[in-house]
């Protein structure tokens, strides 16, 4: 089991800790619906150093960069970031992730923890370019500050105008007392806020001064499960649960990230699902009777027939109802379609909606 | 960790608690705690006899999902409607207001093989 840098921190916190992609993580602290709570009205900070950082660099790394993943990183400008995905070959996913221009010979690939050998091996594989590559997740730590006073609580540790980061951008400067901090107007909240990106010897440091900086603003630690509460409440896809090496990016709706005016890899067979549908789309529901749609639950038609199954599912803290996400039969992918979730034998009535479910 | 001595236990983190051949039966401190905050309480076997081990309902919390069983079989005479509106209670107050139903006990012998506190503090470490 690996520890991120602020292993102790959690623990002497009370953390509840987890296995999790290989790493020991917090899972909560005080409590999820608590911790949920303090990310959409103030602030909240999470340890997601487990994350993976790949440094692509040379002439011909957005060439790189363009064979392997799905999104156009030509449009990208430096202190740029994308969200795109690594087809793989088969019309399924690699995995997600967020490609940084640093400038137009480096990127920053930032990709899950539980896919960082994975997502190697695959770019490696297709660096025919000679871009020199490095894996810097084993030496990077990765805190995501998230909330409504994510930016008026870290203001005092930079100069960095943070409130006038654009959502997607970055800025590479001093932060708490510290030289070359990437701060990253990103998260996966849908809350805003910052995900700051700094070597491990720094953790503590950076830790405490972001707690003493937001004490004022109520700043709390947040652990993995509300870190998941909240992105199911904004629709964003979880490796794994959502999406994975059997699912397309046209299925999964990521049709927005798979851009065909550049060649990659899987560009025929994402071109033909986009021209001639695809059989089965991934859609967000909310349930009408009661029950909690759960990962791997079937859907099932008024008739009680098979059309799909639950990917990511839970009871909103905000909204106070259940929600869910999961591949349904196309002809029943459309917004106000009434679905049944099959919990626990018993077919309980949902609706398809366009996510984000959390409107803020 | 909260383990009252009076009660007795399962393996399965139920509690019990026995009045005449009456038991109030509910889900133990660590139980609450591994569950995270509980969404609702699903009991729907007021009325029918069960065997012990037998599923008598299901607990959603936000993250997970889990079976509640019979720590003894009986008849089942009473849901905590408490929880219908307030199923937080589970959490706050494990083995007071957080109770979840009453039953007639078949066969009163069976309560002598639950754990007792000692046990429990020790399945649970």
């Amino acid at each position: 089991m690996k520890l991120t840098s602020l292993n102790a921190t959690h623990r002497k916190l009370g953390a509840k800790m987890v296995p999790f992609a290989g790493y020991e993580m917090p899972l909560q602290y005080e409590g999820l619906l608590i911790e949920h709570e303090t990310v959409r009205t103030a602030v909240g900070v999470f340890d997601v150093s487990h994350m993976g950082e790949f440094i692509l660099r040379g002439k011909d790394a957005l060439a790189l960069i363009q064979k392997v993943t799905s999104n156009d990183a030509a449009a990208l400008t430096d202190g740029k970031i994308q969200y795109s995905c690594l087809p793989n070959g088969k019309g399924g996913i690699v995995d997600d992730l967020l490609v940084y221009r640093m400038d137009g010979e480096t990127y920053m690939l930032v990709v899950n923890a539980s896919n960082i050998d994975k997502d190697w091996a695959h770019i490696s594989g297709h660096n025919t370019f000679g871009v020199e590559m490095e894996n810097i997740s084993d030496r990077t730590s990765l805190l995501a500050v998230q909330g409504p006073k994510a930016a008026a609580a870290l203001q005092s540790l930079t100069d960095i105008p943070l409130a006038q980061m654009g959502y997607y951008t970055f800025k590479k400067g001093r932060f708490a007392g510290i030289d070359d901090i990437v701060v990253s107007a990103t998260g996966y909240t849908g809350a805003g806020g910052f995900e700051i990106y700094f070597d491990n010897g720094h953790a503590d440091h950076i830790w405490n001064a972001v707690f003493k900086a937001g004490e004022a603003f109520g700043i709390k630690p947040v652990g993995l499960g509300a870190r998941d509460t909240l992105r199911l409440e904004m629709g964003f896809c979880l490796y794994g649960n959502d999406i994975d090496d059997t699912t397309s990016p046209i299925e999964a709706g990521l049709g927005w990230i798979t851009k065909f005016n550049k060649d990659f890899i899987d560009r025929e067979v994402l071109v033909k699902q986009k021209e001639q549908g695809v059989a089965r789309k991934l859609v967000g529901f909310e349930m009408i009777d009661r029950g909690i749609p759960r990962h791997d639950y079937p859907i099932v038609d008024a008739g009680g027939d098979r059309i799909g199954t639950v990917t990511s599912g839970t009871q909103s803290p905000s909204l106070k109802k259940a929600i869910g996400m999961g591949y349904v039969a196309a002809a029943h992918a459309k917004v106000g379609s009434e679905i049944f979730i099959s919990i626990r034998d018993k077919a309980i009535k949902a609706v398809v909606v366009r996510p984000p479910f959390y409107k803020g | 960790m909260n383990i009252p001595a009076e009660l007795r236990y399962t393996k399965e983190h139920e509690w019990l608690k026995l009045d005449g051949d009456i038991a109030t039966i509910g889900i133990t401190d660590y139980a609450q705690g591994e569950l995270g905050d509980i969404v609702y309480v699903e009991v729907e076997t007021v009325g029918e006899t069960l065997e012990t081990e037998e599923v008598f309902g299901t607990v959603e919390a936000v993250k997970t999902v889990s079976d509640l069983f019979m720590p003894v079989g009986g008849e089942i005479l009473e849901y905590n409607d408490g929880l219908e509106s307030d199923p937080e209670l589970v959490n706050t107050d494990p083995y007071g207001k957080g109770w979840m139903i009453k039953v007639k006990v078949t066969d009163l012998a069976e309560i002598d093989s639950l754990l007792d506190a000692k046990a429990y503090a020790a399945l649970i470490g």
